[in-house]
């Protein structure tokens, strides 16, 4: 094992992939010259060189288009969005054509493309560039949806989405580049797609987060367990399509409680999405409604105090964890 | 005006235009009888343009287009009863029923697709160069696309990176004067498209796109220098539909007299005319492909007729592509199995009922069709549209009445509503 951050697993994972499949080839705004915004594809250019590490113009729609056609002709890109937020400005050809092409034209043709994308909130930028999509892609059928928390997740799942044959929205959050983490050392095993990570065991209410919350949650837990003598078990999904269910279920009906932690908005967000999914097939195993600590139904504030306000902290979930053992402690 | 090529060349070209133009007449007919369902987009008066550029391409070459791209999978080979299959909505059909009319596909010859989106193919025949160009590969796409698709962000974006990347891409541009009903002059600043492209590097050139064999010489220039010198370039065609957009369209932003003005005009007549005036063909060979067209549509249309619709446990085929070694995929998360389509148990129940009464309309001729608006949550049924924009005109099978499906073709278009859909 090896500890290093988020950014460099990344790196890793793309680099190692590029270096056992010729037809993978990384473009984006960015990703070359100036070594990607957030410094993941730092080294590729120097590596792989031009035709394999593409600075494209800023034309998102055309970026993510240019992608389905290479993956259609039988490359496998990985196509890098500055952010989240510059996405909304490729729906089409993610939603339209990316998602849809394998299932309109019946198998004819795959779209094996790898789309990341940086989210989040946290650093004072504002109503632009503050979003978290999660629940956006998480219902378009045909896509994968991944959301990794953690350094070793990180490499292990944008491996395995890139030896994936469909399209995959990769989400990752902008304050966790620098977060470090141990990453088993050499090539590793790329991580199947659906397998949720329990990050912490307990008896008493299962904390659901994802992306930066799957922190929150761990934090909330720690607090939970220090302060209330409540023992939280702490989930991390993971990847969002598919959903590892089981895992959240089986926990459910052990706990009879849970809470879902996300920073995106509250209205049809993932908590919204699995919050109903607990109800309809565990309804009988809860003791209390499910919770959802979402981000601030606004559009992200700027000001420091306003925006920290509009993002979960732990101190929310212990909130939420406590109200669902209400009465019963 | 360029010579004309050899006899069998000839005659294979007055074929094949043949063969699309009944194609299309016929496909028209099976809509007004609602065999063909949703949107209908006739290339009707485009066949030149059509038959003239796949004429010169290879084999290897990819061909990316539109909406109206029945015509284009005919000239590239695709035969036209796996085209009606798919019109039908039947497994037969190019895409299993699962496309329609605007979503036609065939791997196997290189036709890339059809688009429902306005410009939405323009990037991606971008990435299918790409992928030629980074394999080492001749291929060069030829992306084709109407003068409404001309005002796309798309057009802009990936006229830039073609040129900054020089891929293999030949881009046409199949003027038809119209983007759906607003006429070009409404719709583009610049009317002069082959100019369109100029400020991204990107030459531009018009041809004749009546002419099929003016269009052959220009597609061919500009397959060389894709091919050769990897210069993407932008050829203009001047074509016109005679129908409407589609079949729901009123026509009311053109005169009679353009439509016929044009039709004197006509690539098929003209240049059957021309062969035969130059003796490379005689009446009995124009006879002879005109009947060949009859009958292979007539035997498509049989077919297409045959063939069933998809069955409704095969809804979730090829949603995902199952990668080995990669994980396992739900298609929905009410089960973390791998599986195709809801389990029968998880299913809610006024979902299961939806479905089963759609297998049941699915068997009969006719009968009302279950309505999910009513019924229940349409979302959570299966099998059923809850209606789009616009309501296809068809969306009820024998809803059309016979006093419309008496009339001409292009009267009974006109009675038809408009729809309210993209533009071309």
């Amino acid at each position: 094992m090896a500890e290093m951050r988020m950014r460099e697993a990344l790196r890793d994972a793309m680099a190692e992939e590029m270096r056992r499949d010729e037809a993978v080839f990384v473009m984006g705004e960015d990703v070359g010259v100036f070594q990607g915004a957030f410094k993941v594809t730092e080294g590729l250019l120097d590596e792989f060189g031009e035709r394999r590490v593409r600075d494209t113009p800023i034309s998102e729609n055309t970026i993510v288009g240019a992608g389905v056609g290479a993956a259609m002709g039988g490359l496998r890109p990985i196509v890098e969005l500055m952010t989240v937020n510059f996405s909304l400005l490729a729906l089409d050809q993610i939603v339209n054509h990316a998602a849809a092409i394998p299932y309109m034209f019946n198998g004819q043709a795959q779209v094996p493309m790898v789309i990341r994308m940086p989210g989040g909130g946290g650093h004072q930028l504002g109503p632009t560039h503050s979003h978290s999509f999660e629940a956006l892609y998480l219902q378009v059928p045909g896509l994968l949806v991944a959301c990794p928390s953690t350094p070793a997740d990180a490499k292990a799942l944008l491996k395995a989405a890139i030896r994936d044959d469909n399209p995959v929205i990769f989400i990752e959050h902008e304050s966790l580049y620098g977060a470090k983490g141990e990453v088993p050392d050499g090539e590793g095993e790329p991580l199947h797609f659906g397998e949720a990570a329990v990050r912490r065991e307990g008896s008493d209410v299962t904390i659901i987060g994802l992306l930066k919350m799957a922190q929150v949650a761990e934090e909330a837990a720690q607090k939970l367990a220090e302060e209330h003598g409540v023992q939280a078990e702490v989930i991390d999904p993971r990847t969002l399509r598919p959903l590892d269910l089981d895992t959240i279920l089986a926990s459910v009906r052990k706990t009879n409680r849970a809470v879902i932690v996300e920073e995106g908005w509250p209205h049809g967000g993932v908590g919204a999405n699995l919050s109903t999914l607990i109800t309809e097939q565990a309804f009988d195993d809860l003791d209390a409604p499910v919770q959802r600590v979402t981000g601030a139904d606004v559009h992200m504030p700027y000001s420091k105090r306003l925006e920290q306000a509009a993002i979960p902290h732990s101190e929310h979930v212990v909130s939420a964890a406590l109200a669902t053992l209400e009465g019963s402690l | 005006m360029a010579d004309l090529p050899d006899a069998s060349t000839c005659y294979e070209l007055l074929a094949r235009m043949a063969l699309i133009r009944r194609f299309e007449e016929e496909a028209g007919r099976q809509y007004q009888r609602a065999k063909a369902g949703g949107f209908l987009h006739l290339a009707i008066g485009e066949e030149a343009t059509i038959v003239g550029t796949t004429s010169v391409m290879r084999e290897e070459d990819f061909l990316i287009g539109t909406y109206r791209t029945h015509g284009h999978a005919i000239a590239r080979g695709t035969e036209p009863k796996r085209v009606m299959a798919e019109l039908f909505g039947r497994v037969d059909g190019t895409s299993g029923g699962r496309g329609g009319s605007m979503h036609i596909f065939d791997a196997e010859k290189r036709f890339m697709g059809g688009y429902g989106i306005v410009g939405g193919n323009l990037p991606i025949a971008a990435g299918l160069a790409l992928a030629s160009q980074y394999k080492g590969e001749d291929a060069v796409t030829v992306c084709m696309f109407g003068d409404g698709a001309s005002n796309t962000g798309n057009f802009g974006e990936t006229m830039n990176l073609a040129a900054l990347w020089t891929l293999p891409v030949l881009f046409l541009v199949e003027n038809n004067l119209y983007g759906m009903g607003t006429s070009i002059e409404r719709h583009s600043a610049q009317t002069d498209l082959s100019k369109k492209a100029e400020g991204y590097g990107i030459p531009g050139r018009r041809i004749d796109g009546m002419d099929v064999i003016a269009v052959r010489e220009g597609v061919a220039e500009g397959l060389r220098l894709a091919r050769e010198e990897e210069r993407p370039t932008l050829l203009e065609a001047f074509t016109y539909r005679y129908r409407g957009h589609s079949a729901a369209d009123p026509e009311v932003y053109r005169e009679r007299e353009e439509v016929d003005e044009w039709r004197q005009k006509d690539p098929i007549e003209t240049f059957a005319k021309r062969c035969v005036e130059a003796g490379v063909l005689g009446e009995r060979e124009v006879k002879q492909a005109r009947e060949a067209a009859d009958e292979a549509v007539e035997a498509a249309v049989e077919f297409a007729d045959d063939s069933p619709e998809p069955a409704l446990d095969t809804m979730y085929e090829n949603l995902y592509a199952v990668t080995d070694p990669g994980g396992w995929y739900a298609v929905d998360e009410r089960s973390p199995e791998p599986h195709r389509g809801e389990q029968e148990e998880q299913m809610p129940a006024a979902a299961r009922e939806l479905a089963e009464a759609g297998a049941a309309y699915a068997g009969r001729e006719e009968g009302p069709r279950p309505n999910p608006a009513i019924q229940g949550d349409a979302q959570e049924g299966s099998a059923h549209r809850v209606g789009d924009h616009g309501e296809p005109v068809n969306a009820e099978e024998g809803e059309r009445d016979e006093a419309d499906a008496a009339k001409p073709d292009d009267e009974a278009e006109a009675d038809e509503v408009a729809e309210a859909e993209d533009a071309t």
